[in-house]
């Protein structure tokens, strides 16, 4: 059996092509995430309608639904990022998987903080350990873990394959999460906004949401590049194209 | 792919099937104990452990709300459409606790078969909708109901 990998991937490993990709990327990325952003929250917290059951409460959907999406997301690109960088010994992949991380577990901070807050007034409860919000929190632990292990080594590699390793592991927590309200009777509600299936509230509450997960979306890309950025020129700081960028800003 | 990178794309799926599989079966083991409540049915045919702190969950039956006039003692029937059992509880309702709502309730079973709740819980579900639209609803639901 023979794969071959585009041209494209192996340019990927490049840090210099890399780094100067990302850095034309990045200012478009921002720019979207802030009109995304301000036009979501505006158009979410204050011109969609109040829900007939919980009145305004319910609003903190417009950010704990996309936070609780980047949680998960982000962990997916770190695990596949983290393959990546085990089979093919590629550093920069490993660099895009470190950077990610803190990021992925200020979505699950935020996700979970604004999910108590609403369920106290909603649920009557700030936690209840049922199987969403236990899976949720569990991922929270898992980031924990995966931040600790790149910086327990002193070697950076071997810090690298073991984070990747615990994000494969990890992985098998994502389908955990999405399916828990389904597999298992939870407080937590099933999902209102899905992919495959028409969201269960009308187009004036859902575009605002859909408009904040893109920004989102947008925003997460923004901050790994910067710190992705920032943490290739960190590694390479011995390498030629380094100290050329130096140079040129002398 | 080189041979070395096709082993280390198998130890890589092997880390990601093998924990699938123990964290599968972890879970098939302990498929009653992860959910959070007992339905009524499963109350009522005996499933649930008797002289323990259990959760049940289901619907508030419409017009089955009693409430104490000189405390908060409150009883309502809940059900999950197939059996119902009944509810008594002492103290403040979530905001979301209406009749056709469904709740999870937090206590023990009494000998005559009433849930004696120590914590009532609202479940919302994942629809939401402005006011204008479930009044519009409603009328369409009941079109001599409408109020004047």
């Amino acid at each position: 059996m023979k794969i071959t990998m585009p041209r494209w991937f192996y340019q990927l490993a490049s840090p210099k092509w890399c780094y100067d990709i990302l850095g034309m990327l990045s200012p478009w990325l921002g720019l979207a995430a802030l009109i995304l952003l301000s036009v979501g929250v505006v158009w979410g917290l204050v011109f969609a309608p109040p829900d007939y059951q919980q009145g305004n409460s319910y609003r903190i959907i417009y950010i704990h639904v996309p936070s609780a999406i980047l949680a998960q997301s982000c962990f997916m690109l770190m695990a596949v990022a983290g393959a990546i960088g085990m089979i093919w010994k590629m550093k920069v992949a490993h660099i895009v998987a470190k950077s990610a991380a803190p990021i992925g577990a200020s979505m699950t901070i935020i996700a979970l903080s604004t999910g108590a807050i609403w369920g106290k007034p909603t649920w009557g409860a700030w936690w209840v350990w049922d199987a969403r919000l236990t899976s949720m929190l569990i991922l929270f632990f898992l980031y924990i873990g995966i931040i600790a292990l790149y910086s327990a080594f002193e070697n950076k590699a071997s810090g690298d394959q073991a984070a990747a390793i615990l994000s494969l592991v990890g992985i098998v927590n994502i389908p955990i999460i999405k399916y828990s309200v389904e597999w298992w009777n939870t407080l937590h509600q099933p999902a209102s906004f899905t992919l495959t299936k028409k969201p269960a509230m009308p187009p004036e509450m859902w575009l605002p949401l859909l408009v904040m997960v893109l920004g989102y979306y947008c925003f997460f890309a923004f901050v790994l590049i910067g710190r992705t950025r920032i943490e290739l020129l960190e590694r390479e700081q011995k390498s030629g194209w380094v100290s050329a960028i130096i140079n040129e800003a002398r | 792919m080189t041979p070395k990178r096709r082993q280390r794309l198998t130890i890589a799926l092997i880390i990601v099937l093998g924990t699938s599989l123990i964290v599968g079966l972890v879970m098939y083991a302990l498929k009653q104990n992860i959910n959070l409540f007992y339905s009524t049915t499963q109350i009522v045919n005996g499933e649930a452990p008797k002289d323990a702190r259990i959760r049940v969950g289901g619907m508030v039956l419409k017009g089955t709300l009693e409430r104490d006039s000189n405390s908060l003692h409150i009883s309502f029937w809940i059900t999950d459409t197939a059996q119902k059992i009944k509810v008594e509880y002492t103290g403040i309702l979530p905001d979301l606790f209406r009749e056709g709502q469904g709740i999870i309730a937090q206590g023990k079973l009494d000998a005559n078969g009433v849930f004696q709740a120590d914590e009532v819980l609202a479940k919302h579900d994942e629809n939401y909708m402005p006011p204008e639209v479930s009044e519009s609803m409603k009328k369409a639901q009941n079109p001599q109901q409408v109020p004047k």
